[in-house]
């Protein structure tokens, strides 16, 4: 037995199991001598085994997708060698220099194509039209039957109208639109404060089918996928924590008609 | 990178652990661990820390003050009757007399602070060093936090009137 007297730090770190033999043995003689200390100490070690019932059931469930540490690596490594490539591409173009570098300068810019490609153009759009007072849209909501008939002889595929009133936002209209891909339909909805979003679709050559991804250029955020060789983008001037359930909304919507 | 994965992919299921315990929305607390396991995934060969432990529930515990404040900022309030049903999928267990629903509820009323030492020193198993040194903090700070948490954690189990309103937590309290 020593003489060092029991401090609080000794008493949470026998509830913690975090003392030695010899120092545990002293404070259980010590809380033997005083019922109340023992009470307290009691009722904290009954709470660590209360708060590890609570918590521990979190690591029973299944990791999410969202969390699987080897998808997480493996796309840092494809940032990681497109990063490369684009470098690599730099340097080409250096050294080519003159009339031939011109010819590179593909690999420089962003992918022209696919989703990425979609969501510029719908973020195009939106910097366009929204901001439109006079006539944002060709063909309003109440022509909503002549406006997919004139989408669907442009696209060569007939468009959904997604509703989103559950989500707060009317349908204005739309119309159709000129992308590097061919004719696209452009329909816009707002809200009662009078914010307008943006939704583009048009048929996809590349990225037939893509999950969705959000992406941001400037103020205006948005989400885009492809599924079953259509391309949507939904687009706004809000945060994209904001348009994500608009755009899962559509995405069902566009889901069920097909 | 492969001492990454094995030493990194058996933390998730303690680190979802963690941050459901921080915050209470079990969405919320996942994108935390995903923000925080990019960081790692970034950092990794530039982290000085030996104990990948510690440096990894670091960067979690700093994404989840950094977001608890913003909340707080907001004005967002998450009151008791939003914790249970959600969290808990299956129904409260009755331990002790108390069931897990109340548990959860009084460990959220707790400052963050104090509820931080808590769940690292008793659902996580970290030494009292290992908890300074996630939270950048002295030792005598742990223990001085531990203290008052567990005897403020008592005071709501037994008597759930008689301490703070609920929301309280959100304000941080030096």
């Amino acid at each position: 037995m020593t003489d060092r007297p029991i401090t609080e730090d000794d008493l949470h770190a026998y509830v913690d199991g975090r003392l030695d033999d010899a120092r545990s043995a002293e404070v259980s003689i010590y809380l033997e001598r005083h019922p109340d200390v023992a009470n307290r100490f009691a009722s904290y070690s009954a709470q660590r085994t209360a708060l590890r019932s609570v918590f521990d059931p979190v690591t029973e469930e299944p990791i999410p997708v969202s969390l699987n540490l080897n998808h997480m690596i493996a796309a840092k490594r494809q940032n990681r060698v497109s990063a490369l490539r684009l470098a690599a591409a730099a340097i080409v173009l250096l050294f080519a220099g003159g009339s031939g570098g011109w010819y590179m300068h593909g690999m420089m810019t962003p992918p022209t194509e696919g989703v990425v490609a979609l969501a510029r153009e719908a973020s195009d759009s939106f910097a366009t039209y929204a901001a439109d007072r006079i006539r944002p849209v060709e063909l309003r909501a109440e022509n909503m039957v002549e406006l997919v008939d004139w989408a669907t002889e442009r696209m060569g595929q007939k468009p959904v109208l997604p509703d989103l009133s559950k989500s707060g936002y009317r349908l204005m209209g739309g119309r159709v639109v000129s992308t590097p891909h061919g004719a696209g339909l452009m329909l816009m909805y707002d809200n009662d404060h009078g914010t307008r979003l943006v939704m583009l679709t048009r048929p996809m050559a590349v990225d037939q089918t893509r999950t969705m991804t959000p992406h941001s250029q400037g103020k205006v955020d948005g989400w885009s996928w492809a599924s079953n060789g259509m391309g949507y983008s939904l687009v706004g001037s809000l945060p994209s924590e904001a348009l994500h359930p608009v755009a899962n909304e559509i995405r069902k919507q566009v889901l069920g008609e097909a | 990178m492969d001492d990454l994965l094995s030493q990194v992919e058996p933390m998730i299921p303690a680190l979802r652990r963690y941050a459901r315990g921080l915050i209470h929305d079990a969405v919320a607390a996942d994108d935390l661990v995903q923000d925080c396991l990019e960081r790692v995934i970034s950092h990794w060969h530039r982290r000085r820390n030996d104990d990948a432990r510690t440096w990894v529930f670091a960067i979690l515990h700093n994404l989840a003050v950094n977001r608890l404040r913003q909340a707080s900022r907001r004005g967002e309030h998450v009151t008791i009757d939003d914790i249970g049903e959600s969290f808990i999928a299956h129904k409260p267990t009755q331990e002790d007399g108390l069931t897990k629903a109340d548990v959860m509820a009084a460990i959220q009323r707790l400052p963050e602070e104090q509820r931080s030492v808590l769940l690292l020193v008793s659902v996580e198993d970290l030494s009292y060093a290992q908890v300074a040194e996630v939270l950048a903090i002295p030792i005598g700070t742990v223990m001085s936090r531990l203290s008052r948490g567990r005897e403020r954690l008592r005071q709501i189990l037994e008597d759930p009137a008689s301490v703070a309103r609920p929301g309280s937590h959100l304000r941080r309290v030096k």
